[in-house]
């Protein structure tokens, strides 16, 4: 390096400097550490001991994670895609809606933005069995037909959907992504379309789909990470529907323990923290794989021309 | 043709409508429930609208809850004499006979399906044993009316059980401001931390071209694909080595560290901005630090304001950081209090419950209103820059 390559060299590393501190301290060192526990006997409050892959055998034979991962999954097998169908929608409608969109559009993200604790109170108010709102206006539909709404969060098997359905509330920020997306196709392709007398379905499919695609895969993406890590609704709403257990049973009958409320617990009531940290580095790689296949898949589906 | 086009419009414009319904219901019925007393919320089939009801309690006219419907004829007396003297009660006709007849004055004639009624006693923790009375149902009346004291009742609350343990324990009481004032202390610290270090960072990798800079970007945007439970056991350990557990500070020092979403996002926006006027700056012997703060940064303002929103808006709702570091009640923030009041009343009094929840969204919502376009904008960019 010469002089002027130095001081070059200097400056970026002046200017970059708070974030090399920050990767070190907040995220590299965490990474490795949280590795080298998996491999550990841990509790924070002494030193690690080495036990080798002991961790992440008793983790496979340990009937809690299977179940945690069972219950993770299906809440982000059935949450994603019909979020992003929700989403979707809302976003055709409203573009092709000209009339007061940006009313429509507030109702729509306003929900997304809402305190994550708060909006549990809310729709744990909605979906009390009792008095709930939603069963208020279930009772008269399911009444001719002789059967009675579940208790949704006190019910093992309706405790998921209810979470899912309250997932959907909160698709407006997926919906905005979306908007931009349709507002960047430009205008020439469908006037092409016109002229060869491509119209309807046919342009949705042939020309607005496969432009938006690169966002689809996205949004599709970043949904599948956050789903994957559910915690804080199912942390307040499994415990308030179904008295005590600190959030951290999954109650009823543990179909709402979700992934990282089993680690959170496992590490920061049982101190548990190597055990703990070998299940995040299975969610990394779960991730990860999950990442991989939807890259997979869009490589054939998603188009980057534009 | 034309009529059908109307058609379509028409009928988008009504599925919209229908929908954008269903997102409001939930609000809706939260700032109602929060306006309701306890009984009304309980109501079946629910009611909408908060109501009082008054009906005349002895010789005054009252505000009153209806308890109950009574089923058979009686006389309402007032003991005289005795350990409860003072004290009403109901004899049915059937059981009025008791013998116990003497201690008793009447006090009028009770038909079957009058309403027993009490009166409504102000605070969350009455003073006084209310009044009650059993009347008919005409002389009931009822209009509607919000009871806006659930709001500074309930915010009283938050602070933890009732008046009685933080007389006894002697300490001043934790009120609603200061979970307010930590909410505020952690978003506010955050937000600049958030942008000037993002910005400082993100100028390092637009505008200045060194050697390492394209490989340690390259591993700046591979740590966005590792999951928070990687991190938090570690993270926990390095607060608890900085005796930080316990205090504010691991929900904010970090922001003034960058963080890899920002530092992509800002050095987007960077390079929009022309070599030129860089160049033209440095041809008149301006430092790089002046460029940054003179040239980039004011012509960055929308994303700069995005990015300090955006960490508002997460600091503000972010509990899982919140129940990981923070241990003693005076250091709550609003979201974390919010919840342990939920678990410590156990979901019974849902008024109080959805006037504190209105009250913790509302900044949130405030904000949104204010920065509606940055908010917008923001998402826009980041969806459609991947």
């Amino acid at each position: 390096m010469n002089a002027r390559d130095r001081r070059k060299f200097f400056a970026g590393v002046a200017f970059t400097s708070p974030w090399i501190v920050g990767l070190a301290v907040f995220t590299l060192y965490p990474v490795l550490a949280s590795l080298f526990y998996s491999f550990c006997d841990y509790s924070i409050l002494k030193s690690p001991v080495w036990i080798g892959l002991e961790n992440y055998q008793q983790l496979f034979r340990d009937e809690l994670f299977w179940k945690s991962l069972r219950n993770t999954l299906f809440y982000a097998a059935l949450s994603v895609p019909l979020g992003t169908v929700v989403a979707l929608s809302l976003a055709f409608l409203l573009h092709r809606q000209v009339r007061a969109r940006g009313v429509f559009r507030t109702i729509f993200y306003l929900p997304s933005i809402v305190p994550m604790v708060a909006s549990a109170m809310l729709w744990l108010w909605i979906f009390n069995g009792q008095y709930g709102l939603l069963n208020a206006a279930l009772r008269p539909l399911l009444a001719p037909f002789g059967v009675t709404p579940p208790a949704w969060l006190a019910d093992p098997t309706w405790a998921k959907p209810a979470l899912i359905i309250m997932s959907l509330w909160g698709t407006g920020n997926a919906m905005v992504i979306y908007l931009a997306g349709l507002q960047n196709v430009p205008r020439e392709l469908y006037e092409a379309a016109e002229i060869d007398g491509a119209t309807g379905w046919r342009r949705f499919w042939h020309i607005t789909l496969p432009m938006i695609s690169p966002v689809i895969y996205f949004n599709v993406i970043m949904g599948l990470i956050s789903a994957l890590q559910i915690f804080t609704q199912a942390f307040i709403m499994s415990e308030a529907a179904n008295g005590n257990g600190g959030g951290s049973d999954g109650n009823p009958g543990r179909s709402t323990l979700f992934y990282s409320i089993y680690l959170f617990s496992t590490a920061f009531y049982d101190l548990r923290m190597g055990y703990a940290s070998a299940m995040a580095y299975v969610l990394f790689v779960v991730i990860a794989l999950l990442t991989w296949l939807a890259s997979r898949l869009a490589r054939d589906h998603v188009n980057y021309q534009s | 043709m034309r009529l059908r086009a109307a058609t379509i419009r028409f009928l988008l414009l009504a599925l919209l409508g229908g929908v954008a319904l269903l997102f409001v219901t939930p609000f809706v019925w939260m700032v109602a429930t929060s306006l309701k007393p306890l009984e009304q919320t309980m109501a079946l089939p629910p009611t909408w609208l908060p109501r009082s009801y008054h009906a005349p309690v002895g010789n005054d006219r009252l505000e009153v809850t209806q308890d109950f419907q009574l089923r058979q004829a009686g006389t309402l007396c007032r003991y005289t004499a005795g350990e409860k003297a003072g004290q009403q009660v109901f004899i049915p006709d059937a059981a009025a006979d008791d013998g116990a007849a003497g201690d008793r004055q009447a006090l009028h004639r009770v038909a079957a399906g009058w309403w027993h009624v009490t009166e409504r006693v102000a605070g969350a923790e009455p003073r006084r044993a209310p009044r009650w009375d059993i009347v008919p149902a005409e002389e009931i009346s009822s209009r509607i009316h919000f009871h806006w004291s659930n709001y500074s009742e309930a915010l009283e609350l938050l602070g933890g059980g009732t008046s009685e343990a933080a007389v006894a324990g002697g300490r001043p009481r934790l009120g609603f401001w200061v979970f307010a004032g930590n909410s505020l202390v952690v978003c506010l610290l955050g937000v600049l931390g958030t942008v000037l270090s993002n910005a400082v960072v993100a100028y390092g990798f637009a505008r200045l071209q060194w050697r390492g800079r394209d490989a340690f970007f390259a591993v700046t945007l591979a740590t966005l694909m590792v999951p928070f439970p990687v991190l938090m056991v570690p993270l926990y350990g390095v607060f608890r080595q900085l005796d930080w557990i316990g205090t504010l500070l691991p929900l904010w020092v970090p922001c003034f560290f960058g963080s890899a979403f920002n530092i992509f996002l800002l050095k987007q926006f960077f390079q929009t901005v022309p070599e030129e006027l860089s160049e033209a700056a440095r041809i008149d012997g301006c430092s790089e630090w002046r460029i940054f703060w003179r040239i980039i940064l004011p012509l960055s303002k929308p994303v700069l304001i995005a990015a300090g929103v955006f960490h508002f808006l997460f600091a503000w709702n972010d509990f899982m950081g919140p129940l990981l570091y923070l241990t003693r009640k005076e250091t709550f923030t609003l979201a974390l209090a919010l919840q342990s009041y939920e678990s410590q009343i156990g979901g019974v009094q849902w008024h109080y419950l959805m006037a504190a929840s209105a009250v913790t969204i509302l900044p949130v919502v405030i904000l949104f209103f204010f920065a509606q376009k940055h908010f917008i904008q923001g998402i826009a960019t980041t969806g459609s820059k991947n």
